[in-house]
């Protein structure tokens, strides 16, 4: 059942003296609870479909769907968290974390305590009368996780939200994260430019194009991968055979050489 | 052992910074004391024409006069006054016309090129004008205090309202939020420091159009009393002025920076 649906979507970026086509044709569909990460080089429009998806932009051709519904404006149902936390740094945890409700006008008695719920759930105790400048990059990007997560939206959109931070960190969380999201079975739409990071978190791997960007090719992730806490994923024999297919769809155009590649391969394992 | 070393180590420290301090004070007490011996010296000696240049001890025992009998602190009151409503009007008036012009892009646009005008024109230069309008008393000269500062701040506080990060809005924008929201939310508080920051050059600018507007044309005041001296030929009296002028505003600038470290703090 599909849940969420890009139909034959485009987006134009205009200016004065002329146009970027950002995406063409775009197609594709997300049921309720899957996780599909998109990859694909710079530039290639992956922001973009995020943007539409909510709202925040409309597409200049095709329609985007959730529930069988277009979607005009940005909704409650979906949360978009950015590549950068973007914290507020005048405004407390708790009310950075609450801007959500605050801006919807839902907030009651009742959402700080569901904030500190949701804030102990992500390991942050204590904090929530500092201010973002206080914490690391690892504290502040669960804060933004969990400023997502306050209005229960039913799809998450997640910008790169792990490029900003040292490996070890990045890890824990994308441990935390799928963790979360399995539990409270959200849908999720993940762009990263990390393969180890779309093969460990995802259930379905879209690859792109750019000039304009298009969905070159997708990739279900075996079974056996999904279940498994990204860390560990990352050390399954069938981690490294899908990671090999998607870095050759991302390269088929490049030249670079085969020893290049394991080399690349081989630390993004370890690293 | 390595504790005594390290306490004597900062011993040392604080001795060079304190001989820097004593250096530096010193310095501007001579300077201070330089200048006014120089005045002095070069006016009893004819060096310099005394009608002209006045002396300090003329200059001081004028002003002690004045103090003692009251009649300096009316015209004190009136030009603090008038530079202080000036100062804040401006900048309130600034930034309002700034959220005005954020709040409608399409305003912003066609107001573009006359903001440029007025930036560019010197305001001084509508001193007639307004004492015209508004008539020779108070009004015109607060307005010419308010009118000096209100296009730099406008131009000032809209750029900065223009260059907050867009990440900001797109957060806001996710949940939802209108225009409205984006500026009390984001907009506003991002650019609270920029607000701040121009309080100093303001208060400073509201100096220039209420002296200017003393000149012009009020009966109290230290811009009339340097204009009256002038008009006299007392320069004991215009000295006088200028230098109550000097302290009254560097003391002002010290509360204006008292007052944004304040905002800093409980607001930031
Ligand atoms: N606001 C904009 N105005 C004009 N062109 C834009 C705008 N935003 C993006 N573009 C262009 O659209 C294309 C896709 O941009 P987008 O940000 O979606 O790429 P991306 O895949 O997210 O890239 P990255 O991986 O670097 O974040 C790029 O060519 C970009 O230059
Ligand atoms: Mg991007």
């Amino acid at each position: 059942m599909a849940f969420l649906t890009l139909d034959h979507v485009s987006h134009h970026y205009f200016s004065e003296k002329s146009y970027t086509k950002a995406l063409e044709d775009i197609t594709f569909s997300v049921d309720e609870g899957e996780f599909v990460a998109l990859l694909g080089p710079s530039g290639c429009g992956k922001s973009t479909i995020l943007s539409i998806i909510s709202g925040i932009i409309s597409q200049t051709e095709g329609s985007v769907l959730l529930n069988k519904t277009p979607i005009l404006k940005s909704t409650m149902a979906i949360g978009y968290m950015l590549q950068q936390d973007y914290l507020f740094p005048w405004k407390t945890i708790m009310d950075n974390v609450c801007m959500g409700p605050k801006i919807m006008g839902t907030k009651t008695v009742s959402t700080t305590q569901k904030a500190e719920d949701l804030l102990e759930e992500v390991g942050l105790t204590n904090i929530s009368s500092t201010y973002p400048d206080a914490l690391s990059g690892g504290m502040r990007q669960r804060v933004a996780l969990v400023r997502t997560l306050m209005t229960d939206p039913k799809v998450l959109l997640l910008d790169e939200p792990f490029s900003a931070l040292d490996y070890l960190t990045k890890l824990k969380l994308e441990n935390l994260v799928s963790k979360l999201l399995k539990e409270y079975n959200k849908t999720a739409l993940l762009v990263t430019h990390d393969i180890g990071e779309a093969i460990s978190m995802s259930d379905r791997i879209i690859v792109m194009d750019a000039n304009p960007g298009k969905i070159a090719k997708c990739f279900e992730v075996p079974i056996e991968l999904r279940n498994e806490e990204p860390f560990w994923v990352r050390r399954h024999p069938k981690y490294h055979v899908l990671f090999e297919k998607v870095w050759n769809e991302l390269n088929k155009d490049d030249t670079i050489s085969s020893t290049q590649k394991e080399v690349e391969s081989h630390n993004e394992t370890k690293d | 052992m390595k504790q005594r070393t390290d306490d004597a180590l900062f011993e040392q420290y604080q001795i060079r910074v304190n001989r820097d301090k004593k250096i530096v004070l010193t310095w501007q007490v001579i300077i201070l004391i330089g200048f006014f011996a120089v005045w002095e010296i070069s006016s009893r000696l004819y060096w310099i024409d005394p009608l002209i240049f006045s002396s300090p001890t003329k200059v001081f025992n004028l002003i002690t006069r004045k103090v003692i009998d009251g009649s300096i602190l009316t015209h004190l009151q009136i030009t603090i006054f008038e530079t202080v409503l000036g100062f804040i009007i401006g900048t309130i008036l600034g930034i309002a016309f700034a959220s005005i012009l954020w709040a409608s892009p399409r305003l912003s646009r066609i107001f573009d090129p006359y903001l440029v005008i007025l930036n560019a024109m010197p305001k001084v230069a509508l001193g007639p004008i307004i004492i015209v309008a508004l008539g020779p008393g108070y009004a015109s000269i607060i307005a010419m205090g308010i009118i000096i500062s209100v296009v730099i701040t406008t131009i000032v506080i809209y750029s900065a309202f223009k260059e907050v990060n867009p990440n900001y809005i797109k957060v806001l924008q996710g949940f939802g939020a209108t225009r409205r929201q984006y500026f009390r939310e984001a907009v506003f508080p991002a650019t609270l420091p920029a607000m701040i920051s121009t309080l100093k050059v303001n208060v400073g600018l509201a100096w220039v159009g209420v002296i200017v507007g003393e000149f012009l044309v009020s009966k109290e005041g230290l811009g009339y009393l340097i204009v009256y001296g002038f008009q006299v030929f007392d320069f004991t009296l215009v000295m006088s002025s200028l230098i109550l002028i000097a302290i009254v505003a560097a003391l002002m600038y010290k509360v204006v920076e008292k007052i944004e470290r304040w905002l800093i703090k409980h607001t930031g």
